[in-house]
């Protein structure tokens, strides 16, 4: 019954100009961040020469990952339609959460890989059961993701102080650091391994597979989502799920890093990772931009901070200008849209 | 100023001075050009018509008369004055007022407080609420309805907030007022009423602009009517010389239109069927439709008389408050469109930018949006995107998008191709029932051939089809059974051999909102 089996084959005319189309597309989608990071990277590689030693790569490599991993998941609600402003938030919890666990299974005679194992689960549980209450919020109940987030990172922030008293936890068993974090600050930390293998599997997800042209399809225009049979609410729970775990896999990963555990651990994360997302090409308006643009937009910022660290420029400065490329990105995405038409 | 219609100015001689002259306008959107050198001109004291197809640009032009819109070329002037273009601030000084067919009221404020939205009177700093009050009271009795000025628009029927935006208009004493389908949400009553207050206006030298599709209202208070078609002036006449005959063929640019195949009629079991339906949001009540395998049912009625509601509930895509939705004999829960799409039903709403496409999203991403759960087009999650392609492809290709380049955004095509991407999804899946609103609004006639072609070969070879439809011919020709909506009610139904346009338009207005009753078709 379907009619598709009686159209002919067609010629294929405009087989140059379809090549040339897609090839403008993808240049529009992540052309700009990747001239972006090599411009950053070429202006600190001349300005200074400490920063193209070895050891200063591997330290923006280890540096950018953390931030890579929130900015997937962040990039994911972004192309959803939403924000998620809990990250730092769930990050920190997620920090302390493990840290606490660890120590006292630790303390009281478990086995330690046993301690660890529990302790890492416990932590991405964190972000996976607090995403899915963003996403419940947004997707069944209609709540604005920019509240549900919102209040969720108060509610994250004040459990984490809670439980860890407002100090830093101390005292992480060797083995967790040695295998989540690095044996020493010369070599590639295991976060650079999993962000690189999250950002793979997560791009060809958003290429590859129906979920990821359904979670562009209801960023980009919910009710022609629904209308097409395409259940709106469950790919709006899994986009914050995912970002909140990541946001925990980030935690626990940074937490080893830095042996400790601490709330504020997630930093100015928000601001950075929305900031990645759209100088990566994601539109603030939903259904538009690429994963693999946001781990772009993660590695540039993470360049841009270490430069300006080695140039000794305070970390005010740095938040003044971090808020500013969003500003920028921002504006150059409606001006790209006013010449384009499309507003 | 007591009352708005009350002009302490000099009446201008009716008839002769053309108030309003707009000279070769342009105006293009990103891949269509809507106007190519429009000109008109309007005299004070006349009626003067626009005509044209859905898409033809009527709606741009008065934008770009009201401010609106800035036009790429041309000019406007007013009173032989050129207008600042662009400016809506300096049309609304000069006095051009609009009602437009898609309300503008805000719906939590009086009907007073909406007339005077903008242009308070004060006494001091003080909003001088008597006086609005008392001139509101004073327009709604020259409009011949009993009103409070000060109840809140919400809980006023559609036809009493068409009336509050006409006395909106009124009030800012216009010169030149635009009425772009004023009469849509009207029983014959109110549609006498308005017709009298313009020919008061008439009178009392204000130019009209007067937007319509019904052939008898241009007889009634048309002067002089112009026919837009593709962007293009095509010819103004005097209302008196012309017919409809000539109308339509001037709209349509042929002279007999026949793009309609013959479709067999070999009913067989019932398809789909809505029960004694009534909608949660009160759209209409009390329907009961059914359509079966192997015929082409059609809905018509005017805008707003719930039609649309009908497919969308046929659809699971809105909830009833009584009644239910039969699937091929089986009384179903709790329809969505997810599990109405996996029976075999496919919907194709009729606002293709609100609810057909993601306008950001690619051709090829559009076209199989509802298709993905397909074996063809993906293996599980995975998505088989040669298949994909080449499916798509073909099928874009018999509908002749142009240009066929599938990696580019919808948004960057022109309305007629943006429906075609919509169209493409009755091709590309297995359809037992089709529902569709409103398919050919803006649609060329190549694209209408292949799509009326798609629902002959989908009711030949089984399919239940729901069309409906604004679009009488499409109605007259193609359907073998015709119902018609009206106030949210059912009003007729007619069998192949009753189905006639004056059979049809005399039921769309057949039960008014008040009198309630159901007439049917003889063998109803």
């Amino acid at each position: 019954m379907t009619p598709l089996q009686q159209i002919s084959r067609p010629a294929q005319p405009f087989a140059l100009r379809r090549v040339a189309d897609r090839m403008l597309s993808r240049l529009k989608t992540t052309g700009i961040i990747s001239a972006l990071v090599l411009v950053v990277f070429a202006f600190f590689a001349v300005a200074n020469s400490r920063f193209t030693n070895s050891n200063n790569l591997i330290n923006i490599l280890n540096q950018s990952s953390y931030l890579m991993i929130v900015s997937l998941g962040q990039g994911l609600v972004l192309i959803s339609g939403g924000f998620d402003l809990a990250v730092a938030a769930l990050l920190g919890l997620t920090s302390v959460v493990s840290a606490t666990l660890m120590i006292a299974l630790a303390a009281n005679g478990v086995d330690l890989p046993l301690a660890i194992a529990i302790s890492v689960a416990c932590g991405l549980s964190v972000g996976l059961i607090l995403g899915m209450v963003n996403g419940v919020a947004v997707a069944y109940l209609n709540v604005p993701s920019f509240i549900v987030t919102l209040g969720i990172a108060g509610i994250a922030a004040g459990a984490g102080y809670q439980i860890s008293g407002g100090a830093p936890v101390t005292g992480l068993p060797e083995n967790f650091i040695a295998v989540f974090g690095t044996p020493d600050l010369r070599s590639i930390s295991t976060s650079v391994y999993i962000a690189v293998l999250f950002a793979v599997a997560l791009h060809l997800t958003m290429t590859r597979t129906r979920a990821g042209r359904y979670i562009y399809a209801v960023g980009g225009n919910p009710v022609a989502a629904r209308l097409s049979g395409i259940n709106v609410r469950r790919h709006i729970v899994f986009v914050f799920m995912t970002s909140g775990m990541l946001a925990s896999l980030a935690g626990i990963l940074l937490s080893a890093r830095v042996s400790t555990g601490d709330t504020n651990l997630g930093g100015n994360f928000v601001l950075q990772s929305i900031t990645a997302g759209v100088l990566g090409g994601i539109s603030l308006r939903g259904g538009e931009g690429t994963l693999f643009g946001a781990a772009l937009g993660a590695l540039f910022i993470a360049v841009l901070s270490n430069g300006m660290n080695l140039e000794n420029i305070s970390s005010y400065y740095q938040m003044i200008i971090l808020g500013g490329l969003l500003v920028l990105a921002v504006l150059a995405e409606q001006l790209r849209l006013l010449i384009s038409g499309r507003r | 100023m007591a009352g708005g219609l009350q002009h302490s100015a000099p009446i201008p001689d009716p008839g002769l001075g053309a108030i309003l002259e707009a000279f070769g306008i342009e105006k293009s959107f990103p891949g269509v050009r809507v106007l190519d050198g429009v000109s008109l001109d309007v005299r004070a004291g006349e009626v003067h018509v626009l005509f044209g197809e859905n898409g033809a640009g009527k709606s741009t032009l008065v934008n770009v008369i009201l401010g609106n819109y800035a036009p790429e070329g041309g000019t406007v002037r007013f009173d032989g004055k050129v207008l600042p273009s662009g400016s809506p601030r300096a049309a609304r000084d000069a006095g051009i007022s609009v009602v437009f067919q898609e309300l503008s009221l805000i719906p939590t404020l009086s009907a007073c407080a909406n007339i005077f939205l903008g242009r308070e009177k004060r006494r001091s700093a003080l909003l001088d609420e008597g006086a609005m009050s008392r001139e509101a009271a004073a327009m709604f009795a020259r409009l011949g309805i009993a009103l409070d000025p000060q109840a809140p628009v919400a809980g006023l029927s559609r036809a009493e907030q068409q009336m509050v935006e006409i006395a909106k208009a009124l009030q800012n004493d216009p010169r030149l007022l635009i009425l772009d389908e004023p009469t849509t949400a009207f029983t014959d009553v109110e549609t006498q009423r308005l017709f009298s207050i313009v020919a008061e206006l008439k009178r009392l030298g204000v130019g009209i602009i007067y937007i319509t599709h019904r052939m008898a209202e241009i007889q009634a208070i048309g002067d002089r009517i112009s026919i837009l078609r593709d962007g293009r002036r095509i010819a103004t006449k005097l209302v008196s010389e012309t017919d409809e005959d000539e109308l339509i063929q001037l709209m349509t640019g042929r002279e007999t239109l026949n793009v309609y195949p013959t479709i067999a009629f070999k009913p067989a079991d019932e398809a789909i069927a809505l029960d004694g339906a009534s909608a949660a949001s009160g759209r209409f009540q009390n329907v009961s439709i059914s359509v079966r395998a192997g015929e082409i049912v059609g809905i018509a009625g005017l805008v707003g008389c719930g039609k649309s509601a009908v497919g969308r509930s046929l659809f699971g895509e809105e909830r009833l408050a009584a009644g239910q939705v039969k699937l091929f004999g089986k009384t179903l829960r709790s329809p969505s469109p997810q599990s109405m799409l996996e029976a075999g039903v496919v919907y194709l709403p009729p606002d293709r930018r609100r609810q057909g496409l993601v306008l950001n999203r690619s051709v090829r991403e559009n076209a199989t949006l509802s298709c993905l759960n397909l074996r063809s087009f993906a293996f599980g999650q995975w998505l088989r995107k040669k298949s994909e392609d080449d499916a798509v492809q073909r099928v874009l290709n018999r509908l002749n998008l142009t240009p066929p380049l599938l990696d580019r955004n919808v948004s960057a095509y022109s309305g007629g191709n943006q429906q075609k991407v919509v169209f493409a999804r009755a091709f590309l899946r297995e359809t037992k029932v089709l529902i569709v609103d409103e398919p050919t609004v803006g649609v060329d006639v190549g694209a209408r051939l292949e799509f009326y072609g798609i629902l002959k070969q989908l009711c030949e070879a089984g399919a239940a089809i729901l069309l409906i439809s604004s679009d009488l011919p499409e109605i007259l020709h193609l359907t073998h059974r015709t119902y018609v909506l009206a106030f949210g009610r059912q009003t007729a139904e007619f069998q192949r051999e009753e189905i006639s346009e004056a059979a049809i338009l005399s039921s769309f207005f057949a039960a008014g909102p008040k009198e309630g009753g159901i007439k049917t078709g003889a063998a109803a």
